[in-house]
């Protein structure tokens, strides 16, 4: 008789019920409440992180995306060691990450927005060196590597040249160097592409993907651009306010969360009819052609209306950009317990 | 594992140890130089203020050299002035407490708890850099100076005497920074701590004898020679000059010694506990 078995991997990251809260001071404004400070401190209680649990596979490239204060930083600093849970459990390739153990720290990374590995005075190869010996990175793979990324990244000329006269772009593409040099397993990316131009984002963009099918690393990446999140996951985790509120598919973030979809209709006859606005709002009039906002339960009944009272050419009914989505989401929830990020 | 393994892998790390200390050290004394003419120009006039010590000594004395002062005479002021500046140029860490606290106020500091590198340690040899860039520098001056101030120098001392001298130097280099750094890593509670510094350093001019000899000062403050202030400047210029007794050597150098590993304890649980409570704000 043959006997069928599932196997589970078991996850490389693996959080359970993490919560982070903090203590913060309550100053109040003037002069009278600073001195009442000095002999009774109000404090608050913030809960950055509420509750939050997921899995990761290895290999997977996960969003991570909330608006300002929503948990997202907190959670990649958790993960990252960098602060201890208030409560709940993480683990990372098996390792309790707020343990900082050599052995795990050799494995990760964690790119930010800041200056974070770079010697600002120096130019970027002198850090790089550092790193070698701080990793243990073989002369030959190191070499070897410098080579590769250096030029996925398109900033070969730019290694001898002091960090603090490179552009944003240029220093963000050589912190991702330094980030990955030692290849780790896991890598934590917390906004690779704020502040950067378009063409620099397209850049990281390009680099992150091409890196991650390469080398099959596990990714997790939080953006406020979703343009990033859209060319990059597959999966999302969205939080709010400290807790998950969607562990899915991308894709489905719209459907879930959406309260209109996008009908593009074109008419036979050359002109938009005057009452159009009845069945939701115009977002774009190119004659004859006319792009609009319907909430979702009345799309079925508006489509079989329109196509009974208008001679339409051509229709399509689409998901709102994710971009608008997400904006609508957050600007809904209250923000009132947020943690400053 | 074997022990053929066990002694090739202790030979690796060993090796890798001694690369990577040298790479920080190489990385920092690089780093010093993009600065180079800020550090020429700083370190030159850090040699003013013995010029003043000796006019005003010498006023003091009025150019009588057979007047002494508690034990002290002209040329022993001199002497023990020039001395205490050699003791300092190994013990004061000008920027590392208020460097540690603003690492830790803008959030620089998730750099050593990211990478696996010990933050005392990687600050220990980054120092070392610095002092030796400084020292490059500064061995003209001070060599000049010795050399001009020659007159006022007691004779070599014994072998003893300057092999203690020596060490008192290295653990005053010692000492000096683990103070500092606690300092510094006060800031994971305060987040500010250049109040402390200020306060520091006054006690420190007062009663590491960088003001006065300590002997002058005893009288009214027993105390001061059980603190590990004196190892910061009196110690080393008290024992090149002759003024503690060759047989109590050992016993004040091993004080000298508990004093570090009391503060490399104190650091080492500060940093423990500070970074648990650390927020990592700021991005």
């Amino acid at each position: 008789m043959s006997r069928l078995t599932t196997i589970r991997l078991m996850p490389i990251i693996n959080v359970q019920n993490l919560s982070r809260t903090y203590k913060v001071y309550r100053k109040n404004e003037g002069l009278l409440s600073s001195l009442r400070g000095l002999f009774h401190r109000e404090y608050r209680e913030v809960h950055a992180v509420r509750d939050v649990s997921f899995e990761i596979e290895e290999g997977e490239m996960l969003a991570f995306l909330g608006p300002n204060g929503a948990g997202k930083t907190t959670t990649l600093k958790l993960l990252s060691g960098l602060i201890e849970p208030t409560s709940g459990t993480a683990t990372v390739m098996g390792y309790v990450p707020w343990k900082r153990e050599n052995a795990y720290r050799r494995r990760f990374s964690l790119v930010t927005g800041q200056k974070e590995q770079l010697w600002w005075d120096l130019p970027a190869h002198e850090s790089f060196r550092l790193h070698k010996e701080i990793y243990r990175i073989p002369e030959d793979d190191y070499d070897r590597r410098i080579d590769e990324l250096t030029s996925l990244m398109d900033v070969k000329a730019l290694i001898d040249q002091p960090v603090r006269e490179l552009s944003l772009g240029e220093r963000m593409r050589m912190e991702l160097i330094a980030a990955l040099l030692h290849r780790p397993d896991v890598l934590f990316l917390d906004e690779p592409t704020i502040g950067l131009d378009v063409i620099s984002q397209r850049n990281v963009q390009q680099f992150l993907r091409s890196y991650q099918a390469e080398q099959k690393i596990t990714v997790i990446l939080t953006s406020h651009y979703m343009k990033d999140i859209e060319a990059l996951c597959e999966r999302a985790v969205v939080i709010n306010r400290g807790s998950v509120i969607h562990d899915g598919p991308v894709s489905e973030i719209g459907d879930r969360f959406s309260q209109h979809k996008i009908i593009e209709l074109t008419f036979a006859n050359g002109s938009i009819p005057g009452d159009i606005h009845r069945f939701g709002d115009v977002l774009e009039d190119r004659t004859p052609m006319v792009r609009m906002q319907i909430p979702k339960e009345d799309v079925s009944n508006s489509l079989s209306r329109m196509l009974a009272q208008y001679n339409i050419d051509d229709v399509s009914v689409a998901e709102r950009p994710l971009e608008d989505v997400i904006a609508e989401l957050f600007s809904s929830e209250s923000k009132a317990d947020d943690v400053d990020e | 594992m074997n022990s053929v393994a066990n002694s090739a892998e202790a030979r690796g790390s060993l090796s890798w140890w001694i690369g990577l200390k040298w790479l920080i050290l190489r990385t920092a004394i690089v780093e010093r130089f993009v600065y180079r003419g800020d550090f020429f120009f700083a370190t030159v006039v850090r040699f003013l203020p013995i010029v003043t010590q000796i006019f005003l000594w010498g006023a003091i004395f009025a150019g009588d050299d057979a007047r002494q002062l508690q034990n002290y005479g002209y040329a022993d002021m001199v002497a023990y002035f020039l001395i205490v500046m050699l003791a300092r140029a190994f013990s004061s860490m000008p920027g590392l407490a208020t460097g540690i606290a603003e690492s830790i106020r803008n959030g620089s500091v998730r750099k050593y708890l990211l990478q696996p590198v010990d933050m005392l340690d990687y600050l220990f040899w980054h120092r070392i850099a610095h002092k030796l860039v400084y020292y490059a520098i500064a061995a003209i001056p001070f060599a000049a100076v010795f050399w001009l101030c020659e007159d006022y120098l007691p004779g070599w001392p014994s072998a003893t005497v300057m092999s203690a001298f020596v060490i008192s130097l290295l653990f005053g280099f010692a000492i000096g920074f683990l103070i500092e750094s606690l300092i510094g890593l006060i800031a994971f509670w305060f987040l500010e701590v250049s109040s402390l510094i200020f306060i520091y350093m006054m006690l420190n001019y007062f009663l590491s004898g960088h003001m006065i000899p300590l002997e002058w000062i005893d009288n009214w403050i027993p105390w001061v020679h059980y603190l590990p202030l004196k190892y910061l400047a009196y110690f080393p210029a008290a024992v090149l000059l002759g003024k503690i007794p060759e047989a109590d050597l050992p016993t004040e150098l091993a004080t000298q010694a508990v004093w570090i590993v009391v503060l490399l304890i104190a650091n080492r649980t500060t940093f423990y506990y500070g970074v648990r409570r650390y927020g990592a704000f700021g991005g």
